[in-house]
């Protein structure tokens, strides 16, 4: 009955084709629409998709069912086998949701972002490439398959960060973004193929299985009960090496040093890889092998919630003193994602062993939620960091400023991403963050309360960035040289559409939860996917919403005025906690430092040395020795045939004698 | 009857004159000469021994006739080749076409 899933990833992969291949003959707009229309059609698939999926089924013993309409072997190599496939179960119908909403935004605005660009058609290209991966990903059936998209989806990520690649920035953002990932990866493959080796099995054939919260023992294809029995070890340390990939490509502490150089590719590209889908890819590994985790590896789970935590807070610093409009917006990601492996981290199972109670099902749904939400808010983000860097021609905070009066469309929907990534009630991030921190104040007080201070953090940040790019100085002779103007309809049209979502689904989702109302998030995507009813501890809304409120308004008395006294006596007071945040706490240095001084110097230079003296110098003489070989008998040929006729000759006169003899 | 062994010397004769020409003379129209002298040299071996060793049999008969056939079409191949050779180098000597090798 999902037949037509097949066509979710293959239009995308189509239209590639087409643009890779016939993109350079065509107009811009021509390639534009062709990449737009086939997205278009992805979206009303995905949309029929998760309609049919969550509206036309009935949930089977109150859980959604997991279906698996294609499913073959690519590659069999004796017991394992690699298989490609589309897996729909909440989750994933839910990424779909997410994926081809935003990316179908950013079609359309990259219509006006990209305008008259060289390379139009190469960026719709990659786009559609980067797009069939991220579904391939979300809808893989086994973790291989899995592996595979995380891989493309890494290379459309490196051709689009490095799109202007004339600019050396972005060719070395490209190559930092491709090799860190890469090496996160390398963990990720690992991990498979521990986990395969020792459980036989690719499949995520327990995620449907499993069914927490009813007490039945979870099934797993393969020898799971052997690779347990081997040693309990193992299964925790597959899963804690996948996440150090999945950490790698969600810009985790300390692999987080890509995705603030990853802004130097076109902002759309930012705002769909780098905010919404792609940098989301581990949060959603984690949320597939989850029961796994639950099930085999609740301890390692505590190191998914401190890397989380500390990213969460260190991104948060970071982020209050960048100037670069589109860094602080990285940073505010990094942290938003860190969010979200903390929310998944603090689902442990409660007393009951590894039956979900009500508790672990809130961290899990809560992080999915936030990721749902922060995609839309922090798309629309992004996407309106565009329009302001599309009329002002500078990321830099200081050119900008005043610019209230000059976009209205993008000033309105700015705010409202802000306020709904601040955690303000009827914006969608409020909900979703709020469980967040319910989550982790049953998990451990301590938690829940570093995580509300990173929430009052962000509200912090985000307004500082609200009243530095509209309120405040504004720069009055870089706006006379070039006044600022609204962006185009393609443009604005996107951000309206996710603002909406982001004022829909908080409206919604604020009033279900304080009125205790079934059909929010939680009936849709859980732990045990089950039916799932959000209500708010009406304290820890409070609270947090209080505190939300606090530092909005501590951003606006320190940045909203013309002149800003306080942040100036701040900043001469704390020089250099501002130059160390500002230079993100010299983690940049330090990678170079260990990666140039330590891993180069002293295990590099000595297997370069190897590589060419003792392999090269291997080769280069059986070359040598060819080749003198060669000039030794080259005489021989001398082209006089009766010379050949007299050696012919001689050698089978020779060779009847020897032959004679014997 | 001749006896078996006149066939074998004039066999080796005309082999030996035939190696011999290949060998010492420069003229190409001479060595193809040479080259089907050693061509005849193993036909009269084949006629000889087929008589010698199976009267009844036919086959170094026909394999006579068959390296005649050979011989000629080679020898029609080699006079074209000769023949251009002369036009391109004006000459018919072995070591005008020494470049052959490059």
């Amino acid at each position: 009955m999902f037949g037509y899933t097949i066509f979710i990833m293959l239009l995308p992969l189509l239209s590639f084709i087409v643009l890779g291949l016939a993109g350079m003959k065509m107009q811009h707009k021509v390639a534009g629409l062709i990449g737009t229309c086939s997205l278009g059609m992805v979206t009303i698939l995905s949309y029929i998709t998760a309609f049919q999926y969550f509206f036309g089924l009935d949930r089977v013993n109150g859980v959604y069912q997991t279906f698996v309409p294609y499913n073959f072997t690519w590659l069999p190599l004796g017991n394992l086998h690699f298989d490609l496939g589309i897996l729909l179960d909440p989750i994933s119908v839910m990424m779909l949701i997410v994926i081809s909403t935003v990316s179908l935004m950013v079609h359309i605005y990259s219509f006006g972002y990209m305008h008259g660009e060289k390379g139009f058609q190469r960026y719709y290209a990659f786009l559609s490439l980067f797009t069939m991966s991220m579904l391939g990903l979300v809808l893989a059936t086994n973790i291989f398959q899995m592996y595979m998209f995380w891989e493309l989806v890494g290379v459309s990520s490196y051709l689009l960060i490095g799109f202007y690649y004339p600019l050396k920035p972005a060719i070395a953002a490209s190559k930092k973004a491709f090799i860190v990932t890469r090496f996160a990866d390398m963990f990720f493959l690992v991990g498979i193929l521990t986990f395969g080796y020792f459980v036989d099995s690719f499949s995520f054939s327990f995620a449907g299985d499993i069914v927490m919260g009813q007490g039945t023992t979870p099934f797993i294809e393969g020898n799971l009960a052997k690779a347990v029995a081997a040693g309990g070890f193992i299964i925790p340390t597959a899963l804690v090496l996948m996440f150090i990939g999945g950490a790698g490509k969600s810009a985790m502490f300390p692999l987080h040093i890509w995705l603030p150089d990853a802004m130097e590719g076109p902002t759309p590209v930012s705002a769909l890889i780098h905010a919404a889908t792609m940098v989301v890819a581990g949060v959603f590994q984690i949320a597939r092998m989850f029961p796994l985790w639950i099930e085999y590896a609740p301890q390692a789970m505590s190191i998914v919630v401190w890397v989380g935590v500390i990213t969460a807070f260190y991104a948060a610093a970071v982020a209050c003193a960048q100037s670069d409009i589109k860094r602080v917006l990285a940073f505010s990601t990094i942290s938003q994602i860190a969010f979200m492996m903390v929310a998944l981290g603090v689902s442990l199972p409660g007393h009951h062993g590894a039956i979900l109670d009500n508790h672990a099902q809130l961290g899990y749904m809560a992080g999915m939620f936030h990721l749902f939400t922060h995609a839309m808010f922090k798309a629309c983000l992004f996407l309106g960091a565009g329009c302001i860097i599309h009329a002002v021609h500078s990321n830099e905070m200081a050119l900008m400023g005043g610019l209230r009066k000059y976009m209205p469309i993008t000033h309105i929907t700015f705010l409202i991403s802000c306020l709904a990534i601040a955690g303000i009630p009827f914006f969608s991030g409020f909900s979703s963050k709020d469980e967040i921190i319910t989550a982790c104040m049953e998990y451990s007080p301590v938690v829940g309360w570093i995580m509300t201070g990173i929430a009052a953090m962000t509200a912090f940040y985000m307004f500082r960035l609200y009243y530095g790019i509209f309120w405040g100085t504004e720069n009055k002779e870089a706006h006379a040289h070039h006044t600022p103007h609204e962006a185009p309809l393609t443009m604005t049209i996107p951000l309206i559409v996710l603002t909406v979502i982001t004022v829909g689904v908080g409206v919604y989702t604020t009033i279900a939860g304080f009125a205790e109302w079934g059909g929010s998030f939680g009936s849709f995507v859980s732990a045990a996917g089950t039916d799932y009813t959000i209500h708010f501890n009406m304290q820890i809304a409070a609270t947090s919403t209080v505190i939300a409120i606090l530092s909005i308004c501590l951003a606006t008395y320190i940045y909203k005025g013309e002149q800003q006294p306080i942040a100036d006596r701040l900043y001469a007071t704390f020089p250099k906690l501002h130059r160390a945040a500002y230079k993100r706490f010299y983690q940049d240095e330090i990678w170079q430092y260990v990666t140039h001084r330590i891993i180069f110097r002293l295990v590099s230079t000595p297997i370069a040395w190897f590589d060419r003296h003792v392999v090269d110098g291997t080769f280069n003489f059986l070359a040598w020795g060819a080749n003198e070989a060669g000039e030794s008998i080259r005489s021989w040929q001398s082209g006089d045939v009766r010379q050949y006729a007299v050696w012919f000759i001689t050698g089978s006169v020779a060779l009847t004698l020897i032959l004679l003899c014997i | 009857m001749i006896p078996v062994e006149c066939y074998f010397a004039l066999s080796a004769l005309l082999f030996f004159i035939g190696v011999y020409g290949f060998t010492t003379r420069r003229n190409l129209i001479a060595m193809l000469i040479s080259v089907e002298l050693v061509l005849n040299a193993v036909d009269i071996n084949f006629a000889a021994i087929n008589r010698l060793l199976y009267p009844n049999g036919m086959e170094g008969m026909f394999m006579t006739l068959f390296v005649i056939g050979v011989a000629a079409a080679e020898s029609a191949v080699a006079i074209a080749i000769i023949i251009n050779v002369y036009r391109k180098l004006k000459s018919d000597s072995v070591e005008a076409i020494q470049n052959m090798k490059r």
